[in-house]
C-alpha cells in the first residue's frame, strides 16, 4: 500500500495488474507503441453476414477468460449487452470481462450470470444494482471505472485488450458499414466505439436496421467490423434517449445556474471562439441557456459545444451562435435528428474527445466546461461515483477528462441533498482531483480555487456570494450537522482510474 | 405529559420526518432514515430531547425521516406528541 | 415609526409547513419573506405548520432579510393561536390578510401590544403589513392605512377581490386600476410602502414582467411573490434609473455635508430633504447596491443620526 498524491491508499496489485497511483494530472507520459490487432483477409465473395448472434461468438472466438466490448448509447434502454451474455452462458463460455463504455440498471439481468461465474469482472463504470451489491459484498465481481478518455487510452496502450467487441449498430449493411443516426434505435453516434473498431481482436456489429449496402452516413467503416449479426430490437428507444432535456424549474437550481453564469461572464472568456460543454442535468442545462442569452445579447459567435450532446446545444449550433458541435453521445432526440442532417454537428470518438495519449483531444480545447457532483472537498476533489451511503453507482463519464482540458472548470451542486452536506472535509470517492477544479457554484456561496480567487472582488460586486471552501463547508455543517463517516472494511471491491492510467481511488466494501 | 392516543405528524416529502405515536407501557424509538449511517445518532439525540422537554416518559415513537434537519425534527415530534396526548 | 427606508421590493410567500421551503428562506434573494400560515394550510395542520415556522425562525439567527408570517384572519378561531406561537420566535413582524376596517387594524395592534408586554420586548416591535381584500375594504383605505403605527405597507390582493367584484381577472390589469390608485394614495398619505398583488400564473413570465412595469408606472413600491423564480424580473424591473442614482447620491452627500457643518435643516438644490425625501434616497441606494450598480454602502446612522422620524 502506498498513498497517492491525493492522500489515498493504492495497493500495489490488483487483480493481477501493477497499479500506478496519482500523481498529477499533467505529467505522467505513455510509453511504447500502439496496441495491435491481428491482420486478416476478407476476399471478394466472403461473407460477413451471420444468422444469429451465437454464430457470431462462435466465429469470433471466444474463449474462457477473454474480454469483450460493448458501447452504452443505448443506455437504459439496451438490450445487446444482455441479448451477448445470454447467449455466450448458453454456448458454456465462462469466467469473461466486460470492457462497455458504461453499465446501466437494465443490465441487472446479468447479476445470475455474474454470480454463476459467466461474467468475472467488469471494466468499466456501473450504474445501478451490480456495483451497489458489489460495494456490499453481496455480489463477488471486480469493477474498474475509468472515464471516456481513459478508456480509449486503455484500449490503445494495451491496458485492456478486447477480444471481442459487439458494437450496437442501429443501421448496418452487410459488410459492416456502421451508421448510428439512423434507424428505429437511432442513438446518433457511436463515439465509444471507435476505440473497440481500431483495438479489439474481432469486431461484431449488432444491429436491427440491415439496409442495403452501402449503409450511410459511415459512422464506423466496413474495414474495421469482421462480423454482422441481425437481431430483432437493439433497444427500447423510449429509454435510448429523453424525448427532451429540460433546464430545471427548481428555485434553487436556477440560483446556482445564475451565479455559474455569472462566473462565465467575468471570466473574460466569453467572446467570439467561445468554447464549452454541459451536462445534462436540469441545472446545468440552465447554465447553458443563461450563457446562450449573454451570447445572444453580446453578438457572440462561439466555435463549439463538446461532449454528450442535447437539444440546447442543436439550437444554439442551428442559431449560429455556436459553429460546430462535437459529440460523443446524444442525449434526446433533437441530438440524434442534428447529427444525421447537419455536417456541422460531428461524431466525436472517446479518443478525439478526451485520451490524454494522443496528438491532441477536443478537451484540450475547451474554454468551460459545467459539471455535476455528488461531493465536493475543501480541496476542490469532486466525488462522482459512489452514493453518500458508501456504494459504488456511477461512472465518471468525460467529468475528469473536462475537468482537466477546460481552461475554467465549474462544479454546480446543492449545498444539501436531502440533509447530506455536499461540501465536506473529504469525499468519499476521489473521481476528480481538485488540482483540475477551478470552481465550486452551490446555492449557499461560490468558491474559487487558485488563480480564478482573483474573481472575487467583480464576483461579490455583482452579488455572487464568494466564500472559502472550508467557510462553505463549516456553514453547511452547521445546518445539517457533521455526518458520521460511512465504515469501510479492508476489501477492495474496485478502482477509479484516472484519464492517464493511475488509480486516484479504491472503492472498499462498505460495513453493514 | 401523558400519552393517551395513537396521533401522528409530519409528511412523507424530502426534508421532511413522519412520527408516529402511540401510548406505551416504556419508551420506544425507532427511527428509519434516508440518511440512517450519516446522521442516525443525530436524529435519535434530537427525539430523545424533545421527549425529556415535554416529560414524556412512556410512549412508542417511530419516525420515519427524508433527511429533515433538527428544527423539523423538533416542530414534527412535538407536533405528534401534542396531538397524542 | 414607519420605516419607510426599509427595502421591501419582493415578499415572498412560503408555506408554513413545508421544511423544504422554510429551510430555502436564507437562500432565497428576495427582500422579504412572508411565512403563510393562512391560504397554504390546511386546517389539520395549522398545529403542524406553527411549531415548524416558529423552530426555523428561531433558529434563523443571522437573517438577511425580513421575516413576516401571515397569520390567519381575525374572522377566524386560528389567529390567537398564531400569534401566541409565532411571535416569541421574533418575526419582524405579522401579515394580516382580508383586513377591512381601521378596528381590524387596531384589535391587532392591541394584541401586539399584549404579547411584546407578556414577552418583555420594546413596544412597537412587532410591524404590520395589512392585506386589503375587498371592495369595502378598499374604500375604507385611507382610514386602514392611518389607523396603527406599526403599518410599515399595505398590499392589495386581487384573488378575492375580483370575486368580490364578480369580474373576471384580468391579466392586463385595466379594470384594476382604480383600486391600485386609491391603495397607492392612501399609502403616499400616510407615508408607508404599497404593495401589489401576487402573480399566479408563474409559467407566463411575460405577463408578469407587464405587470410588474405597469405597477412601476403607478408607483408601487414592492410586489407580493408566490416563487422564487419571480423575484429576479421585479427587482431588475424596479430598478432606478441612473439619474434617481445620482440624485440619491446627491442627498447622503448633503446630509453629510450639514452634518459636519453642524446644521440640522439640509437642502439641496434649493429645496429642503425631508424626512421622505431620505427615506426614498435610501431606498434608491439600497435598490441599486443589490443590482450592482453603486459600491457604496449606505451608513444608515449617519443618515438618521439626526433625522430619526
Amino acid at each position: 500500500m502506498s498513498k497517492n498524491s491525493l492522500g489515498r491508499e493504492i495497493p500495489e496489485t490488483w487483480g493481477g495488474r501493477a497499479l500506478r497511483p496519482y500523481r498529477d494530472p499533467f505529467s505522467i507520459q505513455p510509453e511504447g507503441p500502439r496496441a495491435a490487432r491481428p491482420i486478416q483477409r476478407v476476399n471478394p465473395g466472403d461473407k460477413k453476414l451471420l444468422g444469429s448472434l451465437r454464430e457470431a461468438i462462435e466465429a469470433s472466438g471466444l474463449r474462457d477468460g477473454m474480454t469483450i466490448g460493448a458501447h452504452h448509447h443505448l443506455r437504459n434502454g439496451d438490450l445487446v449487452l444482455n441479448s451477448v451474455v445470454r447467449e455466450i452462458a448458453a454456448l458454456g463460455i465462462r469466467d469473461i470481462g466486460i470492457a462497455s463504455s458504461s453499465v446501466h440498471p437494465v443490465h441487472e439481468a446479468l447479476i445470475p450470470f455474474i454470480r454463476d461465474g459467466v461474467i468475472t469482472r467488469i471494466e468499466c463504470g456501473v450504474n445501478g444494482q451490480i456495483s451497489r451489491m458489489a460495494s456490499t459484498g453481496q455480489l463477488d465481481i471486480p469493477i474498474i471505472t475509468r472515464t471516456h478518455g481513459g478508456r480509449a487510452r486503455a484500449m490503445m496502450c494495451g491496458d485492456i485488450k478486447v477480444d471481442v467487441a459487439f458494437v450496437g449498430a442501429p443501421t448496418c449493411d452487410d459488410y459492416g458499414n456502421i451508421c448510428a443516426s439512423r434507424g428505429p434505435s437511432a442513438c446518433g453516434v457511436v463515439g465509444y466505439s471507435h476505440s473497440d473498431a481500431d483495438y479489439a481482436d474481432c469486431v461484431v456489429a449488432v444491429t436491427d436496421n440491415l439496409v442495403p449496402y452501402p449503409a450511410h452516413p459511415i459512422s464506423i467503416p466496413q474495414t474495421k467490423v469482421d462480423y454482422v449479426v441481425k437481431i430483432d430490437s437493439l433497444g427500447n428507444p423510449a429509454k435510448i434517449v429523453s424525448t427532451t432535456t429540460r433546464v430545471t424549474t427548481d428555485p434553487i437550481g436556477l440560483q446556482i445556474a445564475k451565479y455559474a453564469s455569472i462566473v462565465i461572464e467575468l471570466s473574460g472568456l466569453l467572446k467570439n471562439g467561445f468554447s464549452f460543454q454541459t451536462g445534462s442535468g436540469g441545472a446545468s442545462l440552465a447554465v447553458a441557456a443563461n450563457v446562450r442569452d449573454m451570447m445572444r445579447k453580446q453578438g457572440i459567435t462561439g466555435s463549439f459545444g463538446a461532449g454528450g450532446i442535447t437539444g440546447y446545444f442543436v439550437d444554439m449550433l442551428e442559431e449560429g451562435l455556436l459553429q460546430a458541435l462535437f459529440d460523443v453521445q446524444s442525449f434526446d432526440l433533437k441530438a440524434v435528428a442534428s447529427v444525421a442532417r447537419n455536417p456541422a454537428h460531428i461524431e466525436m470518438s472517446a479518443d478525439m474527445y478526451a485520451n490524454p495519449f494522443n496528438a491532441g483531444c477536443v478537451v484540450n480545447k475547451l474554454d468551460c466546461v459545467v459539471l455535476g457532483a455528488r461531493e465536493v472537498d475543501i480541496h476542490f476533489n469532486v466525488n462522482v461515483n459512489t452514493e453518500s451511503d458508501g456504494t459504488l453507482n456511477g461512472n465518471t463519464g468525460g467529468h475528469a477528462d473536462t475537468a482537466a482540458g477546460a481552461r475554467l472548470a465549474i462544479v454546480v451542486a446543492p449545498a444539501i441533498r436531502a440533509r447530506l452536506p455536499i461540501v465536506r472535509d473529504e469525499v468519499t470517492t476521489i473521481s476528480t482531483p481538485g488540482q483540475t477544479i477551478d470552481v465550486v457554484v452551490t446555492e449557499r456561496g461560490v468558491a474559487l480555487n487558485g488563480p480564478y480567487q482573483a474573481l472575487e472582488p467583480e464576483l461579490k460586486r455583482r452579488g455572487v456570494p464568494v466564500k472559502s471552501i472550508t467557510q462553505l463547508r463549516d456553514e453547511i455543517y452547521a445546518i445539517t450537522g457533521a455526518p458520521r463517516p460511512i465504515e469501510f472494511t479492508d476489501r477492495i471491491v474496485g478502482l477509479i482510474e484516472y484519464r492517464d492510467g493511475t488509480i486516484t481511488d479504491v472503492i472498499r466494501q462498505v460495513k453493514i | 405529559m401523558r400519552i393517551n392516543k395513537k396521533a401522528q405528524a409530519g409528511t412523507m416529502q424530502s426534508s421532511d420526518l413522519m412520527v408516529f405515536i402511540e401510548p406505551a407501557d416504556d419508551l420506544v424509538i425507532e427511527v428509519e432514515s434516508t440518511v440512517q449511517k450519516q446522521f442516525g445518532h443525530l436524529i435519535e439525540a434530537r427525539i430523545k430531547q424533545v421527549l425529556k422537554r415535554l416529560a414524556v416518559e412512556r410512549c412508542r415513537i417511530a419516525v420515519s425521516d427524508r433527511g429533515a434537519l433538527d428544527y423539523a425534527i423538533d416542530a414534527r415530534v412535538e407536533t405528534a406528541l401534542r396531538r397524542a396526548s | 415609526m414607519t420605516q419607510s427606508h426599509r427595502l421591501r421590493r419582493s415578499l415572498l410567500y412560503v408555506p408554513g409547513n413545508m421544511p423544504s421551503m422554510l429551510q430555502n428562506i436564507p437562500v432565497f434573494q428576495c427582500d422579504v419573506c412572508v411565512i403563510d400560515l393562512e391560504d397554504a394550510v390546511p386546517r389539520s395542520e395549522k398545529d403542524a405548520a406553527r411549531l415548524l415556522s416558529r423552530r426555523f425562525i428561531e433558529g434563523y439567527t443571522q437573517r438577511n432579510k425580513e421575516i413576516y408570517v401571515r397569520i390567519n384572519g381575525l374572522d377566524t378561531p386560528y389567529f390567537r393561536d398564531d400569534l401566541a406561537q409565532i411571535l416569541p420566535a421574533l418575526p419582524d413582524g405579522v401579515r394580516l390578510p382580508k383586513c377591512e376596517t381601521p378596528s381590524d387594524l387596531r384589535r391587532l395592534d392591541d394584541l401586539l401590544t399584549e404579547f411584546e408586554e407578556y414577552l418583555g420586548c420594546e413596544i412597537g416591535r412587532f410591524k404590520i403589513i395589512a392585506s386589503v381584500e375587498s371592495a369595502q375594504a378598499i374604500l375604507n383605505v385611507n382610514e386602514i392605512a392611518r389607523a396603527s403605527e406599526r403599518l410599515v405597507a399595505l398590499g392589495f390582493s386581487v384573488e378575492d377581490f375580483t370575486a368580490n367584484l364578480q369580474i373576471d381577472r384580468p391579466k392586463t390589469g385595466e379594470h384594476l386600476v382604480v383600486p391600485r390608485q386609491l391603495l397607492l394614495m392612501a399609502c403616499r398619505a400616510a407615508g408607508i410602502q404599497a404593495i401589489d398583488t401576487v402573480w399566479a400564473d408563474t409559467l407566463d413570465q411575460e405577463g408578469y414582467r407587464r405587470e410588474c412595469e405597469h405597477i412601476k408606472v403607478l408607483g408601487f413600491d414592492g410586489k407580493s411573490l408566490i416563487n422564487p423564480r419571480q423575484i429576479d424580473i421585479l427587482h431588475e424591473v424596479l430598478a432606478p434609473k441612473p439619474e434617481e442614482v445620482d440624485y440619491a447620491l446627491q442627498v447622503v452627500d448633503a446630509i453629510k455635508g450639514a452634518r459636519e457643518q453642524g446644521t440640522g435643516v439640509v437642502s439641496l438644490g434649493g429645496k429642503m430633504v425631508d424626512a421622505p425625501v431620505v427615506a426614498r434616497a435610501v431606498r434608491v441606494l439600497l435598490a441599486a447596491k443589490s443590482l450592482g450598480l453603486v459600491d457604496t454602502d449606505i451608513d444608515e446612522s449617519v443618515i438618521y443620526g439626526d433625522m430619526a422620524s
